[in-house]
């Protein structure tokens, strides 16, 4: 599999400058109405320590939880699936459709069905799904996956929605309002609802004591889903587990906030019995939680609530956008998930980082994002999956900090090459800092060389 | 109380007038500062890297070169952050423990070791913004972070507020990222300029004729970018206000 090139990726954004700037004024937008509903409830900092712990909690006791979300489930009439990963999940999905004649499956946005690439996997074996949730269904029509886990379509102008629902909708393309668009939306997307066999949803939250899936959206399409078709499907990763009812007191209150700024999500549905007449499935998914898991430096990481609030905050996410990550999850939480899902793919993930601590500081439920994005460099290293000029250069670049002597001679080398090299040289585009950047005036000395004629040596 | 000052590598080939307004501030305010001659770095790009392996000769060295002085000085968050929390190359015993425990910002020395409570030779009449960078305000914890919503803290501010004649002004996100990020400068060239662009733009909006920072890398940076730019904006160390160099 090919690295992804988040770099490159970037340059494309960045060149697209109406939507670069619009994307990172909105999505800053997000993190200040998340600052001001913060400061709404005095004591956010306990919540999160508590939000953190429950979770921490509930991953080590796991098995147990995931045991007594199944009784429960299967006390209230739903049936409970297991699937240990995509392809599982898939076909475990595929089946239960085939088996009640399904053709049309309406769904609402859910990140684990994005993981295990469901919709294509079922349009394969001639069943159409569809997206109902604004973003999701741009995304859909558009061919493109989510560029963010909760606004998955913040990455375009109104003006690029126009064109992707005048080509696929045939509405008028000269027509940028938005509620003319999100009409568009609608009224194509409703008499789907009335049409399908099943509906489909993911989760927020598993309760374990009560055998509830939690489902958390603000249109109202996930209910609609769930709701209107007699067959409803939930797939949940199972790190979605929470031991009891009131632990939600903790994680509602925190999520809509860290999202979008908003005290609680339009929609907060408790799902537990199959609808007069109608079958509840619900399907447990691992797909690589468990391995995570197991893993020293990253199992926190199982933590994550998908609030998207490290996305909105990450400078470099705000200027390169979801798509130039190159895999389900992006921004700082995609930099730390992807690479146990591909070490080789998203190799570079781990460097499109400042390691400025911003996300760990609005999460949630407290994961220590940026330092697990320094622990996946090392990893990398160790693992062989960095550029090979990258490690030559550090290889070099050790040897020469380790030895005064050498140490002297480099710094002299470049003090010579900055005054005799020729600006053309220096600012090609071979040298990426001289890109966009001017390079620092040398100066006569070095400081120690100051040092050494002003105050002798001591 | 002995003293000794590190010099980043960056600061010695690049910035010496930084380091030598670090010795006189210190040597203003009575301090005996020794410069230990063999220093290089604190492995900090090599080790930002993921080379673990590759730091650990650049750590050893400057354990040598730094053990038993009761603090280690230097003008340099970013590189604090690494001794303190991720120089590890090398088995920890208790001379590297020591070095690292003993290894400070300028910023914080002043601040929460000597409590400078003035400078009276510092006078520094312009608007200057601050720019904090995210080792000093996440991890040293100069200031208050917008994330927390705590009550609002500044060591910087602190400091700079007894400079004569200076007037200090806010951009509009001043906890922003600069975009430097040491190898990030060259691997994710695109995204770090823009970031440096939005930055110095941001500060020039807000009125501010110098940026200052206890983080000379940051500076390098944005001048770099200001200058491309073309926004007219000058860059100084807080070294350099506090020991009061002629802007």
């Amino acid at each position: 599999m090919k690295r992804i090139d988040h770099a490159e990726a970037s340059s494309f954004f960045i060149a697209e400058k109406e939507n670069e700037a619009f994307h990172d004024k909105r999505l800053w937008d997000l993190r200040q109405k998340r600052d001001h509903q913060r400061d709404d409830v005095p004591e956010w900092n306990e919540l999160r320590e508590l939000a953190s712990a429950i979770k921490e909690h509930t991953l080590s006791h796991l098995s147990d939880y995931l045991e007594q979300f199944e009784d429960n489930a299967k006390k209230n009439g739903a049936h409970v699936h297991w699937a240990l990963d995509a392809e599982e999940h898939n076909r475990i999905v595929h089946e239960i459709l085939a088996d009640h004649g399904v053709n049309t499956l309406v769904k609402s946005k859910s990140m684990l069905t994005e993981e295990c690439e469901l919709r294509p996997y079922l349009a394969r074996r001639g069943i159409d799904v569809i997206e109902t949730d604004l973003g999701e269904r741009i995304q859909q029509l558009d061919d493109e996956p989510p560029s963010h886990i909760v606004v998955p379509a913040v990455h375009k102008l109104r003006g690029n929605v126009a064109d992707v629902f005048a080509r696929t909708l045939g509405s008028d393309p000269d027509n940028d309002d938005p509620h003319y668009l999100s009409e568009q939306a609608r009224v194509t997307t409703r008499p789907y609802f009335l049409a399908a066999e099943a509906g489909m949803t993911g989760g927020n939250f598993a309760v374990a004591e009560t055998g509830a899936v939690v489902v958390c959206t603000n249109e109202g399409n996930a209910d609609l889903s769930a709701t209107v078709p007699p067959l409803q499907l939930a797939s949940v990763g199972i790190e979605k587990i929470i031991p009891r009812t009131e632990h939600l007191a903790v994680f509602v209150r925190m999520l809509s906030r860290s999202a979008v700024g908003s005290p609680i999500t339009q929609y907060t549905s408790h799902y537990r019995k199959p609808k007069d007449g109608g079958e509840l499935h619900i399907v447990l998914v691992d797909n690589g939680r468990s391995e995570r898991l197991g893993m020293e430096d990253f199992w926190t990481s199982l933590k994550c609530i998908r609030c998207g609030a490290c996305m909105n905050t990450c400078p470099v996410y705000r200027r390169s956008g979801g798509l130039s990550y190159g895999g389900v999850y992006s921004g700082p939480i995609g930099i730390i998930l992807n690479p146990t899902y591909d070490l080789r793919k998203y190799s570079n993930l781990p460097f499109a980082s400042t390691l400025n601590g911003s996300c760990t500081n609005v999460c949630p439920v407290k994961i220590n994002i940026h330092e697990q994005i320094y622990q996946w460099r090392r990893i990398l290293s160790e693992h062989n999956q960095l550029p090979f000029v990258k490690k030559a250069a550090m290889k070099v670049t050790g040897k020469v900090l380790a030895d005064p002597k050498a140490y002297r001679r480099t710094i002299a080398a470049t003090d010579v090459a900055m005054e005799h090299l020729p600006r053309f040289l220096l600012y090609t585009r071979f040298n990426a800092w001289g890109k966009q950047r001017e390079v620092p005036v040398t100066p006569d000395q070095t400081f120690h060389a100051w040092y050494l004629k002003n105050r002798g040596t001591s | 109380m002995r003293v000794a000052l590190f010099v980043p590598c960056f600061i010695d080939a690049f910035f010496p007038e930084v380091a030598i307004a670090t010795l006189e501030l210190l040597e203003r305010l009575g301090i005996e500062v020794e410069y230990p001659l063999d220093q290089t770095c604190c492995g900090q790009p090599v080790a930002n890297s993921g080379c673990q392996e590759d730091a650990a000769g650049a750590e050893a060295l400057f354990v040598k070169n730094f053990a038993g002085f009761d603090h280690i000085v230097t003008p340099s968050g970013s590189c604090t952050h690494h001794i303190r929390y991720h120089f590890d190359a090398i088995p920890q015993t208790d001379e590297v423990k020591q070095v690292r425990e003993r290894t400070f910002e300028l910023v914080e020395f002043l601040h929460d070791i000597l409590e400078v409570d003035a400078f009276p030779w510092a006078e520094f009449p312009h608007k200057v913004g601050l720019h904090n960078s995210c080792g000093t305000l996440r991890s040293l914890r100069h200031a208050s972070m917008s994330e927390l919503g705590e009550p609002f803290f500044s060591k910087p501010l602190a400091l700079l507020s007894k400079v004569k004649g200076i007037e200090m002004v806010t951009p509009s996100r001043p906890d922003e990222c600069c975009g430097f990020g040491g190898t990030f400068s060259v691997f994710e060239e695109p995204v770090s300029a823009k970031m440096g662009y939005d930055k110095v733009t941001d500060h020039k909006n807000a009125g501010a004729e110098y940026i200052v920072s206890a983080d000379n890398s940051c500076l390098m940076h944005q001048k770099g970018c200001a200058e491309r730019l073309g926004v007219d904006l000058k860059f100084i160390h807080i070294a350099q206000i506090l020991n009061g160099d002629n802007a």
